[in-house]
């Protein structure tokens, strides 16, 4: 065995004890920590993601020396190393571009607590991208679930708090089914790691015994992520948590918090049951039904919206959405194209979020649409980063949401007729109303201002080095989004191996 | 047939009604508080269900004593493992929750969910 196999194992580790740690030291040594531990658990990803590239496999890593089926494990192969390292990335650079945010949002000499949970968070993450035991799967969407509410409610006011405790009454029924799901599944097989679990599960589906308990299980398990990920009809408390929290905590939230319960989705459907039989029980079409509601819905929401960040919030609705229709198509190549709009609508919406408080720094903090006329012209960099992530959202060529678009599209032609002709028709729909609202925003921020007004409300002009963190993030942000555009054919070949090797 | 099926596994069936009394409290009660007790009895329920699972009639709880070292002596200690990390997680989300309502009730002087988001809403903020 080599040394980089055991990165898995010390990165979660590592993001772990270093909540605690946090919890002891002051603000600006946690802060510090923080970073520090990002990109040492970014580094360490990169390593096994080189690693697992080059030995082509995925390898079981034994926590504690009992053997399957008694011990716990982690798995690791291409498809989850890649992940980690993604989700690094996108953190540190939340945590950059927000750091302005914090300094000023966050009570005095509670500083620390907020890197608690971003390291918590961190941690619950990774388990959740290694873990090959379900049980412990559910452990860490609990503690995932109870940092992001800290994440929520760090800044004080009452609208996050009520996010928050509605974030959390969601949550809670979502992983109440859950448990129930993974509790009917070791009930029926006997078993808590994933790769027995679908053993077995192979065996009950080929005898057909337990027909309709496995289907309940599916259902409760899918249903309970779903309502977790904020799919379309259980989406109530996103806006106002994504709207009113600190901006780096909306970052975050939007571009990974959903998406580790939905990689833990992907995890169950190939790993622990099987896509096959998960295609034929026909709960994908229940969640393709609901993705395409969402996708529709989402956007039609967040061209009502008057407040941008609210509006950058429902199109996570809508975006849900298109991922949960990804898994509904039920081909390789729908789950392909889910998983690669995880990583474009990561790399887009923590952009968008960065870009949109930009704007309203140089707006006089007024998050409402129309104070925003002008704000491109104000905050140049800004300016240009939020016009990035609104094509890159409408699928604009060159930009990741395209090659996202492009895929979805590819990938529903392939499918059956009933699935081909509704997923179509809603991309394209989809799209135009992604554009009215995008493109209404890009407008109106390239508007020039009436200059009295301006003078009046005391709108300031923002250069590149009034915020340095934050431009170096929007900078490296666009780059990320251009790269996945740019370059998608590799990171596509990427995701189509891991997949091949996650089961 | 199937209503036998349901009388011999009475437990089971009972653990399934708690959890979805628990789920609707948890989801359709306004007030707060009756939503944590909802949260409760819901995890409870499942927790009665692994005990269920775990339970073989006739045997001890895991813990060898007068030297008895067969398996067959014993029933399953996964499930109560199982329940007793259930608990812990349990535990801390109540407890956040009850924070949360705190917070919330300090602010506004009410426990009715709605009624907050209403007045939110007029706030405007």
């Amino acid at each position: 065995m080599e040394f980089v196999q055991n990165f898995p194992f010390f990165s979660i580790l590592l993001s772990l004890f270093s909540g605690p740690l946090c919890s002891v030291i002051g603000g600006k040594a946690a802060r510090r920590v923080n970073l520090a531990v990002i990109t040492a658990v970014g580094a360490m990803s990169a390593a096994v993601l080189n690693f697992t590239i080059r030995s082509g496999e995925a390898y079981v890593y034994l926590m504690g020396h009992f053997p399957a089926p008694w011990g716990n494990e982690i798995r690791v192969g291409v498809l989850e190393a890649l992940m980690a390292l993604f989700f690094c990335v996108v953190m540190f650079l939340s945590m950059i571009g927000g750091s302005l945010e914090r300094a000023l949002e966050i009570e005095e000499g509670k500083e620390n607590l907020y890197y608690v949970m971003v390291n918590l968070l961190l941690s619950s993450l990774l388990a959740l991208i290694y873990t090959n035991d379900l049980f412990t799967a559910y452990v860490f969407v609990e503690i995932n679930t109870i940092s992001a509410c800290g994440l929520i409610m760090i800044r004080q006011n009452g609208r996050t708090i009520e996010a928050a405790t509605r974030y959390m009454i969601m949550s809670l029924l979502g992983s109440g089914l859950l448990l129930l799901g993974i509790c009917f599944l070791y009930d029926m097989t006997g078993h808590l790691l994933m790769s027995n679990i679908k053993e077995q599960v192979q065996i009950l589906h080929a005898t057909g015994d337990y027909h309709i308990p496995l289907l309940v299980t599916v259902s409760l398990m899918s249903v309970g992520i779903a309502i977790k990920s904020a799919l379309y009809p259980f989406h109530a408390w996103l806006p106002d948590a994504y709207g009113y929290s600190t901006l780096s905590s909306a970052a975050i939230l939007s571009s990974l918090v959903s998406k580790g319960y939905i990689f833990l989705l992907v995890k169950i459907f190939y790993r622990v049951i099987g896509f096959d039989i998960v295609r034929d029980s026909k709960i994908v079409n229940v969640l393709f039904a609901f993705g395409v509601v969402g996708m529709i819905m989402g956007s039609v929401s967040a061209i009502k919206e008057g407040n941008v960040r609210r509006m950058i919030a429902y199109s996570s609705v809508a975006q849900i959405g298109y991922i949960y229709m990804g898994f509904g198509i039920g081909t390789t190549a729908g789950v392909i194209a889910s998983l690669y709009h995880i990583l474009s609508h990561a790399a887009t919406k923590s952009l968008l979020f960065v870009a949109a408080s930009g704007l309203t720094d140089a707006s006089g903090d007024s998050t409402s649409f129309f104070d925003l006329t002008g704000a491109g012209y104000r905050n140049k960099l800004a300016g240009v980063a939020f016009t990035v992530g609104s094509l890159s959202m409408v699928g604009f060529p060159m930009f990741s949401g395209f090659i996202s678009k492009l895929l979805f599209a590819q990938a529903a032609v392939d499918s059956a007729y009933y699935k081909m002709l509704p997923a179509l028709i809603a991309l394209a729909l989809s799209t135009i109303l992604n554009a009215v609202y995008f493109m209404k925003t890009v407008i109106r921020i390239y508007t020039p201002a009436d200059r009295e007004e301006v003078k009046r409300r005391g709108f300031r002009n923002v250069t590149v080095t009034d915020q340095k963190a934050k431009s170096v993030a929007l900078v490296c942000f666009i780059a990320l989004n251009l790269a996945l555009g740019l370059s998608s054919e590799p990171v596509v070949r990427l995701l189509r191996e891991g997949l091949n090797l996650f089961a | 047939m199937n209503l036998a099926n349901l009388a011999n596994n009475y437990e089971e069936a009972v653990a399934m009604l708690l959890f979805v009394i628990g789920f609707s409290n948890l989801l359709l009660q306004k007030n707060l508080i009756r939503k944590i007790i909802g949260l409760n009895i819901m995890d409870t329920a499942v927790y009665l269900f692994l005990a269920l699972k775990g339970y073989i009639e006739g045997r001890k709880a895991p813990i060898v004593v007068d030297g008895v070292q067969s398996m067959e002596a014993y029933v399953n200690p996964i499930p109560s493992g199982l329940v007793l990390t259930g608990i812990v997680v349990s535990v801390s989300v109540s407890a956040l929750m009850l924070a949360l309502t705190i917070r919330l009730y300090r602010r506004y002087h009410t426990l009715d969910l709605d009624e907050i988001t209403t007045r939110l809403k007029k706030e405007g903020l």
